[in-house]
């Protein structure tokens, strides 16, 4: 690591005005992309300013139709949730299944959702929930927020403070995991709010996160894993690397949308 | 340079390092408890598990400043005097170990798994919450059978309840 000052702002207004002073600063949320990114000198930030002592930017709530997660919650803490559980078991589900029990100690909503890691799981599920970032500065439609692999709508110096999920009447998440890494390859967030359906897809688009249009047209007709019999997303677009080819990667898509209505239809 | 003061193994410490300074160096090169291991220094292998406020974390991937204020176990806070932790003891009895370097965060982790999960664990529960720690030696079956054994022993007397006194002295 190249060396950088070190904060530890008590409110996200502190760590705002912070971020604004000091040159080269970065958000520390859970640290686990951009403590090895820096240990691989890939990231080399002249100031690092640690966002786990802003109590304002923790806890989870329901409030009305929506659940309301601060940004500094934990995967592990969203997972064991009783109000998660309650209002979007998927969710809980996914944040269950980043990475391992230490890791989920750690890495925070806030900061898979700033970083958008193209194989990360919640940005599948911000956008089939139709979820808003809420920032310091103004709130953000899932659809406008993730703009492309590792970017985001956030302009400098903006922090992501929580994030508002309307509560879905079916919801599931299937992802087939990388073994090594637990990252998805391919992970598919399905949502059903009135007569709306999202079918959000992670790791396999070549600008990360998407939407599948075909599939919510043909679960709109019925809600039900049948509905996606014989129906195949091209490869075009898709992710190819080492871990899997972009056709294989197209074909799985398929198989975890399927599984992961089944999972929101209780049929998993 | 930053102050950093925490406590560890029920003792307060107090430093003064360069921000760089990850937990787990901290705890090797200042503290000199050379208990908790670098594998992968990727965050992947579990060999530098440490319970951080009792939760288990990867200690190569938390950098010491975060952890300001904090209460750290290690391997080396959970023996009590002569006395190995039931979780230690179930690993000798099962063989739970080979080369023995991935054992301080194996047992960490089996701890923290009881933390979470209670003292009755089945075979696939242990194995998934294992997804965190490799081990290169044992082929995990007497790891597990370990964990299992030394979950039940532990229901006499959970290292929660031993380190409860520690955190109410801080």
């Amino acid at each position: 690591m190249y060396a950088f000052t070190y904060h530890r702002p008590a409110t996200a207004r502190q760590a705002a005005s912070l971020l604004a002073k000091k040159e080269d600063a970065k958000l520390l949320a859970g640290g686990h992309t951009l403590l090895p990114t820096m240990k691989q000198r890939l990231a080399s930030p002249g100031a690092l300013v640690d966002l786990s002592s802003c109590a304002d930017l923790k806890g989870i709530a329901r409030k009305g139709r929506n659940l309301v997660i601060g940004a500094m919650t934990t995967h592990a803490e969203v997972a064991s949730s009783p109000e998660v559980q309650e209002a979007i078991p998927a969710l809980a589900y996914l944040a269950g299944h980043i990475g391992d029990p230490h890791v989920r100690h750690r890495g925070t909503i806030g900061g898979s959702v700033a970083n958008n890691d193209p194989a990360a799981d919640y940005p599948a599920a911000l956008l089939a929930l139709g979820a808003t970032v809420v920032t310091n500065k103004r709130k953000l439609p899932a659809a406008e927020f993730f703009s492309g692999l590792y970017e985001t709508a956030l302009d400098e110096g903006e922090i992501v403070v929580r994030i508002s999920f309307p509560v879905a009447s079916k919801a599931g998440y299937a992802k087939f995991r990388n073994p090594a890494s637990r990252y998805a390859l391919v992970g598919v967030f399905v949502a059903k709010r009135g007569g709306e359906i999202a079918v959000a897809v992670t790791g396999a688009g070549e600008g990360g996160v998407f939407r599948w249009p075909e599939a919510e047209a043909a679960l709109k007709a019925r809600f039900a894993p049948k509905s996606l019999d014989g129906l195949k997303h091209t490869a075009k677009g898709i992710n190819g690397d080492i871990h899997a080819d972009a056709e294989y990667r197209a074909h799985l898509i398929g198989v975890m949308a399927k599984q992961a209505v089944a999972q929101a239809t209780g049929k998993a | 340079m930053a102050n950093l003061s925490m406590t560890v193994n029920g003792k307060a410490v107090t430093a003064n390092v360069d921000p760089r300074t990850l937990l787990v160096q901290f705890l090797r090169e200042n503290l000199r408890l050379t208990g908790t291991h670098v594998g992968c220094d990727t965050s992947q292998c579990g060999a530098c598990v440490v319970h951080l406020d009792g939760k288990a974390v990867k200690a190569c991937t938390t950098l010491a400043l975060s952890c300001e204020g904090a209460s750290v176990t290690t391997i080396e806070g959970l023996a009590n005097g002569g006395t190995l932790h039931p979780m230690q003891e179930a690993f000798r009895e099962h063989h739970g170990l080979q080369c023995g370097f991935c054992t301080p965060g194996m047992i960490m982790s089996a701890v923290d798994i009881v933390n979470r999960r209670g003292n009755s664990l089945d075979e696939k529960t242990i194995r998934e919450d294992l997804e965190g720690n490799i081990c290169r030696c044992t082929g995990y079956h007497n790891i597990v059978k370990a964990i299992a054994a030394g979950a039940e022993a532990m229901a006499g007397g959970s290292v929660r309840d031993r380190e409860a006194p520690r955190q109410a002295a801080e």
